[in-house]
């Protein structure tokens, strides 16, 4: 004779799922890991030849022990540093003082002229890391507004929304041409 | 017959809480799917410095990070700065011994895709990420990605000047 199972009390069951609730709750850290992404360059070759760079083809940026700003020689300003950026690469107006450009051929684009132009950032020893990240930051925000105006031209999206092939062209066109200088110690530590 | 009801209290229906379970649950998996759990005790504080132009790091499986910044327990420690692999602080001779390692733990196609992301206080001075850096190419780990917060930037130096 089959005896019927009692059933078993599901009353507990809100008890035991907030038990866990509050476990998670107090174990979660919500933190997504973001961040600017670099490059580095490969440790120097000693043998190898130093390439000839013109002068108007490089941004000297230098950031010295009490956070200040040197551009190209001049005593620059952290919140013009993105124009500036801006306009040595792209040089509109074909400025002989401001970057070359050489015309490239680009699968999807066509032709486009690409800037020559490198950004030599060089920090020293006692920046403060805040600074060195805000100027890191206004380089990259320059790269990614002059990618967005060309995306909206070529394409009429923003860079983020372009399809790969897309996304590469825009790439190619405008690289993000930021190198640090070999370290040197400057200003002493601390 | 009446249309309108006489007296005013009437006893309200219990709300049932047979639901409530299902709730909780639903709850409980969001929290169960966000929640990452951390892997290193910090030993270091790190309050990283906000910018605006960030990326998210993708494939948290193929990132190992470094952590730079004045050590919490001051008073054993100092404030200098240290640099905290792991769960120790180490000195910048071990970061390539620790990218080894790291390298070892994955898989033989990952290596190359491997990104250090260096989490850094923003009172740090560049000097010793300089170290770290040089380090880091020495070694051929060369994706790096320095760890900030999303959000202007711009107010955080300023007050610091």
């Amino acid at each position: 004779m089959a005896r019927k199972t009692p059933e078993i009390n599901a009353g507990s069951m809100a008890d035991i799922s907030f038990l866990l609730l509050i476990f998670f709750i107090v174990t979660t850290t919500m933190d997504t890991d973001s961040g600017i992404s670099r490059r580095l360059p490969p440790p120097p070759d000693p043998n190898a030849d130093v390439p000839i760079i013109n002068e108007r083809n490089v941004l000297n940026v230098l950031v010295n022990k009490n956070d200040r700003l040197m551009v190209d020689g001049r005593l620059g300003d952290i919140n013009t540093l993105r124009e500036e950026t801006k306009k040595f690469l792209s040089n509109p107006t074909n400025d002989i003082n401001l970057s070359e450009k050489k015309e490239q051929n680009i699968p999807g684009l066509g032709v486009y002229p690409v800037s020559k132009g490198i950004i030599s950032l060089k920090n020293d020893r006692g920046t403060s890391y805040a600074m060195y990240i805000h100027v890191q930051n206004e380089l990259t925000a320059a790269v990614n507004e002059l990618r967005d105006e060309l995306a909206k031209n070529k394409f009429g999206k923003k860079f983020a929304d372009l399809e790969k092939t897309e996304t590469e062209a825009i790439q190619k066109a405008i690289p993000v041409s930021i190198s640090e200088a070999e370290p040197e110690d400057i200003g002493g530590t601390k | 017959m009446s249309r309108f009801k006489k007296g005013g209290a009437r006893e309200l229906p219990a709300i049932s809480t047979g639901s409530m379970p299902d709730i909780i649950f639903i709850i409980l998996f969001f929290f169960m799917v966000t929640t990452t759990m951390r892997e290193v005790t910090l030993k270091v504080r790190i309050k990283s410095p906000e910018a605006t132009e960030v990326q998210k790091l993708e494939k948290k499986s193929l990132v190992s990070f470094i952590y730079i910044g004045p050590p919490i327990q001051s008073r054993i420690y100092g404030t200098e700065s240290r640099i905290q692999l792991n769960d120790s602080f180490r000195s910048v001779k071990d970061v390539a011994e620790f990218i080894y390692a790291e390298r070892e733990q994955r898989d033989e196609a990952d290596r190359q895709l491997l990104t250090t992301s260096l989490k850094v206080d923003s009172d740090v001075k560049m000097g010793i990420v300089t170290d770290v850096k040089q380090e880091l190419r020495q070694v051929g780990a060369f994706k790096i990605n320095y760890s900030t917060r999303k959000g202007a930037g711009a107010k955080e130096v300023a007050a610091a000047e």
